[in-house]
Formats: C-alpha cells, structure tokens, sequence
C-alpha cells in the first residue's frame, strides 16, 4: 500500500504518550491526589491533541488508504514487525478511544469510586488508552494481539477494585470469558500464519495470500477468530459476561467498556477475520447474522426485564452490538458502513447512558427502577439528558443512533452476491421488530424514571436533598462533547461515511463490493 | 579389554582453556569458599556471600566472551564435552539466575544463622552440574552432571534440619531422585548394549529410525528419568513436599534452575541421541505434556498455601514447556520447538524467580504462607503489589509481560507442526493457559481487592539484596514480553537441531 504522509511519528507517539504520563505519575507520592489527576488529564488531553494533528493531516480524499504507516523490525525471528497505520475505518474509532479517554477522567476529578485511590485509577485508564489506541493501528496480527489483550488486566482491576457489592465474580467472569476468546484467537492467527507459508504476520500480506487458502480451512481458522471477537463483541450466546461487568463496573469502566473496547470485537471481524478470509467470511455470514438477530431480540427482551437501570443499558450494548454484527454480516459496503457508523454512534450514546446511570447512582445510591421516579421534576438538566439519551439509543431519526440502526436493518435486504437474499430478509424483519422492542424498553425506563412525582423516599425533606442536585460543573463538561457529537452526527452523518465508504470499499475488495 | 587400555599409548586429549572457563571460574570459586569457610570466623562468614555471587558473575564474564567470540561450535574429548550456541545460552541462564538465588539467599541464610559456607558451597556445586549438563554430549558426562547437580540439592532442600517438613523435603526428593536415576540409568545401559557407544552422536546415528522393541523400551526409559527431574505428571509427587519444605531461596533454585537443567538433558539427549526416534518419545512427551499441565493446574487451583501454589504452577508451566516437545520431530519442527523450550525456559526462570522474591519480601512481614496473606497488598505495598501483578500476568501468558512470548512459541511451533495431535494438544494448552487464570487470577484478587487480614498496613520492608533480585526479574519479564527480539537473539540454534538433518 502507498505511503502517503511522511507524519509516521504521530501514531507512535498518539498510542504510547499515556505510558509516559503513567511514568511521571509513578513518581507522585499517592497524597498529591491533585496532582495526580492533572497530570493524567493533561497526559490525556496532550494524547487526544496528537490525535487531533493525526486527523487534520489525514488526507480525507484518500481515506481508503493506509497512511502514516510506519514499520520497524520487532520480533524478527516469528516475522512479525511493528507495523502501524491508519485510515478511514480505524480513525473514527482511534479518535473515539482518545476522546472518551479525556471525558472519562474529567468525570473523574470528582467521582473516583470508592475505594478511592486515584493514583492507581488514573494510571489504568491511561494504560487502557494505549490497549485501545493501539490495536485501532496495528497492522500487523501479533502487534495486535498484544494491545488487544493490554487492555484486559486495566479493566479487570478497574471492575475488580472499584467495582460494586459482586465485582470479584463480574471481574473474573469478564476475564476468563476474554481469555478463553483470546487463546482460540491466538491459534487461529497461528495457523493462517502458517497456512500462507509462514511468510509474515501483516495484514495486507495476508489480505493477499489468505483468499488462496482451502475454504475448508479458513472455515476453521474463521471459527477461531469468530470466538475470540464475538466474545469481546459480544455476540450471543457469548455474551453473559457482559451483565456482569457492566453491573458492577464503576461508571467510568462502564462507559470505556461500553464506548470503546466492545469495539475492539466488531473492528477485528472488520479489518481481519473478513477480509483475510473471504471464503470463511461468506459461509459463516448466515450464521454471524442469525446470531446477531437473536442478539437484538434477547438483548431487547432482556432489557424489558431488568429493574436494573445500569444493568438495562448493559442488556441494550447487546441488542445493539446485535446491530452492528447484522450489518457486518451481509457483507456489503452499505451494511459494513452502517456497522461502522453504528460502532462509533453506540460509543457516544451508550457511553453517555451509563454516564448518566452513574450519576443516577451517585444522587439516589440506587440504580433500582422502581425506587426511582420523577426525575425531571427534581433533576431537570439530569432527567432531560436521560431523554436525550434514550432517543438517540433507540434510534430516532436525526441523532446518530439512527444512522447506525436503520441502514443495517435495510442492508440485510440485499446481501453480498451468494448470500442467502431469503434468510437476510427474514434477518431485516426480525431486527426491524427489534427496534420496536428498543423504543419500548427505552421509553419505558425513561416514563418509569423521570416522569410522576418522586417516590416517597427520595421526595423533598427525606435526607436526600443534600444529594439530589443537578448536573454538576465537571459532568457538563465531560457530557457536552458527546451530547453535541450525538446531534452532529445525526444532523450530518456524511461528515462520518465519506470518512468510512472508500476503506469499507478496500476492505471489500474481495466480494466485489 | 583392559590390556587394550594398557597398551594405547596415552595422549592428553587438548583443552579448550577458553571454552572451559566458565567451569574453571566456577571450581576455583567452589575450593576458595570451601578454604575461607575454614579460616573465617564466625562474625566474618557473611563474606562469603559476595564471594559466591562474584563467582557466578566471574563465570558469566567467559560465556559472553565465547558468545561474542564467533568461533562456531566448539568441541572437546572426541565431541562429547561441546560448546555452542545452546550450550552457551543455558550456561548463561543457569549462572545469572544462580546470581539472583544468591541475591534471595543472602540474608535468608545469614539470619536463620544456618552453615553459610557450606550452603554457598553446595548451590555452587549443583550450578557447576548443571553448567556442565548444557555441554554433556555422552551419557556418562550426562549421567555425572546430573548427579553432580542433584546431589547437593537434596541437601539442600533438608537445610532446616530442625524443621521436619524441611527434612520430609529433603527425603522425598532424594528417594524419588535416586529411583529416577536408576530407571534412566537402566535405560542407559541398553542403550549402550545396543549402540556399543556412550556418545549421543554415535547412538543417533546407530538407532537410526529402525525401532525394535528393546530400543524402544531404551529410549522410553531415559525419557521417563528425566520427567522425574523436570517434575511431569504422574512423576511429579514430590515437588510440591520438597518445595514446601525446603528454604524459600532452594525452592526457587529447584524450581528454575534445577527444571531447566533437566530439561536441558532431556533436550540434548532427545535432539542428538534419538532424533529418529521420534516414533517412541513424541507420543510420550505429548501425554507428559497434557497431563501435566492439566493436573499441575487443577491441583493449583484449590491450594491455599502460596509455596504449594507455586509448585504445582510450576509443575503446570513444565507441561507447557514440553509441549513443543511433542511436535519436535516432526518435518521441519525442530529447531523452532527447541527455540520455544530455550526460550520459555528463559522467560520462565525470570518471571519465577521475581515471584520467590515477592514471596520471600511479604512472608518477612505477615510471617505467614498463606495466599490469604496477601490480601489487600496494594493498598500498603503498592510497588510489591505492582510487580507481583507483572510476574503473575506473566505466568499465566498475558501480555505484554515475558511469559506470553513463551507461550507464544510454544503455541506457534505446535500450530507449524499441523497435525492433528499436535492442534488438539494446542487447544488442550490453549484452555489450561485459560484456567491457570484461575490460581494466578486469586493472587490477584487477593492483593488488588481484598481488605488486610489483620489490618496491620505498616510499610512492607525490603532488604537491599531482595530489591536488586525484583529490579532484575521484574525489568527481565516486563523486557522479554514487550521486545521478545532480544531472546531470540540468541535463539538461532541450529546447531543442536542440525542433528535432526532436516
């Protein structure tokens, strides 16, 4: 592939600089709490700030093209290198990690979850930015591999130690369940290494070379991937862990785990398992896409049964994610659009959900549906937001959930050539009634939680006064990025699909589409 | 026979003065501490630890040399006695962890006021074994070289001779050791029956592919001793007893470098010795492999004692290590199993001996072995806690800590292999790795989320020897996992895969 900027330090410097505010901090004695966490911001913010250059100096004429490549030797002996670029697919997501990274820690500053310890908090989001923003430029499988996995103990301490009453089982329940689809992953990676002459762990190589193996066995070494990705997606029925974690998870590991890592799933099937084994790809589309359909409707049904709010927004990830895999799955440039749209949409609008459930659960101390009502006549700003929030999650034309659901649903109509047109179009139907499921659920919990008055126990002159104020100075200013990129995006998706169409248009190359 | 000898006119064979160094270095270290054991007074012995620490520094200073040197392989008494790239690379990892053993030692034996000259004198001694194992190219210099290592570490393990476990751990490793000897040494002797030579070359090449019973049965026996040594089920009953018992600094001698010389043996025994003979050991070490990772793991997951933990980890990681074994003769295998073996020892011993160093720091303190010890360690030792995090992460093979580069080549020559066998016993790896998630993960729990047992959270102390023993381990595991270039640099061993002809 051309090289076509000669900026290729940006990415380097873009995925580690948080290793190097990690360093600084080491050397804050834990006290300086202060300290502490405007060294992490501005670690953040000067990282979100090469992001920035890295998007400005994209050239967006050619975005389907890799750029700001750089290859060094890394662990020569196995061929793998240190193998990085960027382009249409993984910027958008490579931005995001960083963007949410900043807000995150903002909200922070006055929300570090008990049991405190900022230091160590703000040190593990910073590694979990370089786990994101590295495997979103990773070339090369190993290189991949390695962030793909980074971020899994950052996570792991995050909902183990600051997590709620059931973090320890949530913790180690994520992580097995990440493990078991990272083992199977590593094999299949092996094994499509040595199915193409044991040549080299790039991608682009193996883009070329990986269509020459027998469909047979890119059927298994699909399977392995398919495991490995659907887990961290997650697809049903690998999903359970899912709940769990995001239960107990504190707000910020919520919102991370919400807005950026289920990414990590969708953007591997994206930029490896389809386009390196095309084959593979098209026998198992049927099946990813019978998946992901029963993945809108358990997860839809699941929502309608939760009486817990942080645990409702966890079952809709799975519904939408659902989304996301449907469009993936037709394997047409149309639905690989929507998905990616739909991945970048379901990060600022569910981020922002399990943002306001966390400060739900700050003012109440209790995300129980039931106890809570009449939101918007105490916590207006905090009820309206709510509202925002769930219509733009349910899709609402006009806000950037809409541009990720509905071209998915259409894209089923019209498969990739030597799809099933009958099964996908049984798939659209099945998802449309989804998203009625998913105004239902949403409105619901939005009726249940800020219309009518307060319930007995919070009302005015209980004890909870002191608790029960509206959005804060630093909620406002993690929220309004998101709140405003939520319309930006719906008002004017272009800005998002002329970034994605021509990488999508790469990525399919090998379908024709 | 014997007037043959009589009458061959004796010619001193040549000595290879540089390629004997290491080993010189070594001896004259072991009789200088012997000597000044003798002549120091009591209140002065503390000075033999810096001479067996210089020693093991002294000794590495010519393998670097020879390393560098370019020479090729070098070889010595009619090639049986041979120094080359692999050789080199274990002689170098049994010396620079015999320096970090040293570093944990040091104030160990000083304070538990135990016989410091001969302990120095016995660790050096079972080094020099182990040292001269990685060049043994003969079934007798192999045989001495294993005793001369397992020898003083039997006494080793008893050195708390008022403390009966200690003495259990002692017993049991030498009753079990002796038998393993015997077995091998048994299998040893058909072997010489049948090829009429000791030398591994000569008998590789006399066995050839032709498999008769009787050399079958010669090949399985030597196999089967050397499990015993590096602790593979069903011949591992005795390491979790021995390294309960014995001193925390032995155990973690015996679990790293101990298991790395026997697996050093088996290597060169299996690679030069039978490389056709594939037929009979491939299956073995494929059930070795499988069931001792599996029941090293099941059986870690429900101890509550850190050592115990620690030994049946390290017996599951030995299964790990054979893994590739399994595969190794297999089309054009070789030499990337023998470099998954070199270079998982190598990730191993790091990441091991760090853990010993953590758990010898914390039980100076909480005074206890249990795991539940450890609870709540971050919250008052967050530096401890951090690199206990790094060498667990490790052990269990995530990244970007050492042990997953380990894995990783195991993992990456059984997939090269291609066979079926070899892709269900990557899978049977593939799930262990995922349950020794399980053990490693609880030490986890322990420190990150639990609260201080006995809410005593006074500052953890570390003795200066003990620090530069983590600064070492934990910047080797956190280095070896983020540029894995560095140990396969020396990786390239051809040498010893050349026997292979492949």
């Amino acid at each position: 592939m051309e090289v076509i900027s000669n900026h290729n330090w940006a990415l380097t410097v873009g995925t580690f600089l948080p290793l190097v505010g990690v360093l600084i901090m080491l050397f804050i004695p834990k006290a300086e709490e202060a300290l502490i966490k405007s060294v992490a911001i501005a670690t953040a913010i000067a990282t979100l700030a090469v992001g920035i250059y890295t998007m400005v100096q994209f050239d967006f004429g050619n975005a389907g093209a890799m750029q700001f490549v750089a290859e060094h030797d890394w662990i020569s002996v196995i061929k793998s290198s240190y193998y990085i670029g960027i382009d249409g697919i993984s910027l958008p997501l490579y931005l995001l990690s960083m963007v949410i990274t900043v807000l995150v820690m903002i909200y922070s500053w006055d929300h570090v979850p008990s049991p405190g310890n900022p230091k160590a908090f703000f040190i593990l989001m910073l590694i979990l930015q370089t786990g994101m923003a590295g495997t979103f430029i990773a070339r090369d499988l190993i290189l991949f591999f390695v962030f793909f996995e980074l971020v899994l103990l950052p996570m792991y301490f995050m909902i183990g130690v600051w997590g709620g009453e059931n973090r320890q089982y949530a913790s180690l329940k994520f992580f097995l369940y990440t493990m078991f689809g990272s083992a199977l992953m590593l094999v299949a990676f092996l094994a499509l290494f040595f199915k193409t002459g044991a040549e080299s762990f790039s991608i682009p190589f193996l883009i070329e070379e990986g269509m020459n193996i027998s469909r047979t066995t890119q059927i298994w070494i699909f399977a392995g991937m398919f495991v490995g990705f659907a887990v961290k997606v997650p697809m049903f029925p690998f999903h359970t862990w899912l709940p769990d974690a995001h239960t107990q998870a504190p707000t910020q590991g919520s919102v991370i785990l919400a807005a950026v890592l289920l990414k990590l799933g969708t953007y591997g099937f994206v930029r490896i398992a389809i386009p390196v084994l095309p084959e593979a790809a098209k026998a198992w589309a049927p099946y990813i896409g019978g998946l992901a359909v029963i993945g809108i409707i358990y997860g839809s049904l699941g929502c309608l049964a939760q009486t817990d709010m942080k645990r409702l927004i966890a079952f809709s990830s799975v519904a939408h994610m659902g989304f996301v895999m449907l469009g993936i799955s037709t394997l047409t440039s149309f639905g690989m659009n929507a998905a990616m749209f739909g991945m970048v949409a379901h990060g600022l609008i569910t981020g922002m959900l399990f943002f306001v459930a966390g400060s739900v659960k700050e003012r109440y101390h209790t995300l129980e549906i039931k106890r809570i009502s009449g939101m918007l006549l105490q916590m207006p700003k905090l009820g309206w937001i709510l509202g925002f929030c769930a219509m733009a999650s349910l899709g609402l034309p006009g806000l950037a959930g809409f541009w990720g659901e509905f071209p998915a649903i259409l894209s089923a109509y019209q498969p990739a050539p030597g799809l099933s047109v009958n099964v996908f179009r049984a798939y659209m139907v099945i998802a449309a009634i989804g998203t009625v499921f998913a105004a239902g659920y949403l409105l619901w919990l939005f009726q249940r939680i800020a219309f009518g008055e307060p319930t007995a126990e919070f009302a005015a002159g209980h004890g909870h006064d002191e608790d029960l104020h509206d959005v804060n100075k630093f909620e406002w200013i993690a929220w309004t990025p998101l709140l405003i990129a939520i319309v930006v995006f719906g008002v004017y998706p272009q800005l998002m699909f002329k970034v994605l169409d021509p990488a999508v248009g790469v990525t399919l190359k090998a379908f024709g589409g | 026979m014997l007037s043959t000898i009589a009458t061959a006119a004796w010619s001193s064979p040549t000595i290879d003065y540089h390629a004997l160094a290491p080993e010189i270095i070594l001896g004259a270290g072991i009789v200088l501490l012997l000597l000044l054991d003798l002549f120091l007074s009591d209140s002065r012995k503390w000075m033999l630890t810096p001479v067996a620490s210089f020693t093991l520094l002294g000794a590495f200073v010519p393998v670097l040399t020879l390393a560098l040197s370019n020479a090729g392989t070098r070889e010595m008494f009619d090639g049986r006695y041979v120094i080359d790239d692999f050789s080199l690379v274990m002689k170098g990892l049994f010396l620079l962890s015999g320096y970090v053993v040293v570093l944990l030692a040091a104030d160990y034996i000083r304070e538990g006021d135990y016989y410091q000259g001969e302990f120095w004198f016995l660790m050096l001694s079972s080094l020099m074994g182990m040292v001269m194992m990685a060049s043994s190219r003969d079934l007798i210099s192999i045989f001495v070289s294993l005793e001369f290592l397992s020898i003083p570490a039997y006494m080793l393990a008893a050195w708390r001779k008022r403390d009966s476990r200690s003495n259990e751990a002692g017993i049991k490793y030498y009753l079990l050791g002796v038998f393993a000897s015997a077995i091998m040494l048994y299998g040893m002797s058909l072997l010489y029956g049948i090829t009429n030579s000791t030398k591994l070359t000569e008998i590789g090449a006399s066995l050839g592919s032709n498999l008769t019973s009787i050399r079958a049965l010669a090949v399985f026996f030597v196999v089967i001793g050397f499990a015993f040594k590096i602790s593979a089920v069903p011949f591992h009953t005795w390491a979790p007893d021995t390294y309960q018992g014995a001193p925390t600094p032995v155990t973690a001698f015996l679990s790293v470098a101990s298991k790395a010389a026997g697996f050093v043996a088996l290597v060169t025994v299996v690679y030069v010795g039978f490389p056709g003979s594939h037929a009979v050991w491939q299956p073995v070490f494929w059930i070795l492999s499988a069931a001792t990772m599996t029941l090293g793991n099941v059986m870690a997951l429900k101890q509550t004692s850190i050592v115990r933990m620690l030994a049946y980890s390290s017996i599951a990681q030995g299964g790990f290590i054979l893994m590739p074994l399994a595969v190794a003769g297999e089309t054009g295998v070789a030499e990337s199993a023998l470099r998954a073996v070199v270079t998982y020892l190598i990730v191993y011993a790091a990441t091991n001996l760090g853990v010993f160093a953590v758990v010898m720091v914390v039980a100076r303190k909480t005074r206890s072995g249990e795991i539940s010890s450890y609870g709540g360690l971050f919250s008052y030792a967050p530096g401890i806690a951090t690199l206990m995090t790094i060498f667990m992460a490790s052990l269990a093979g995530i990244p970007p800590f050492g042990g997953w580069f380990g894995k990783f080549a195991a993992f990456q020559s059984l997939v090269s292999a291609g066979t079926t066998w070899a892709y269900v016993l990557a899978i049977i790896g593939g799930v262990n790795s995922v349950v020794a998630f399980g053990y490693y993960g609880s030490i986890l729990r322990e420190m990150w989320m639990r609260p201080v047992p006995d809410g005593d959270t006074s500052p953890v102390p570390v003795k200066s020897s003990l620090a530069v023993a983590l600064g070492i381990t934990g910047i080797a595991t956190l280095l070896l996992g983020v540029l894995p270039g560095i140990v396969i640099h020396f990786g390239d061993l051809a040498g010893l895969a050349g026997a292979f002809g492949r």
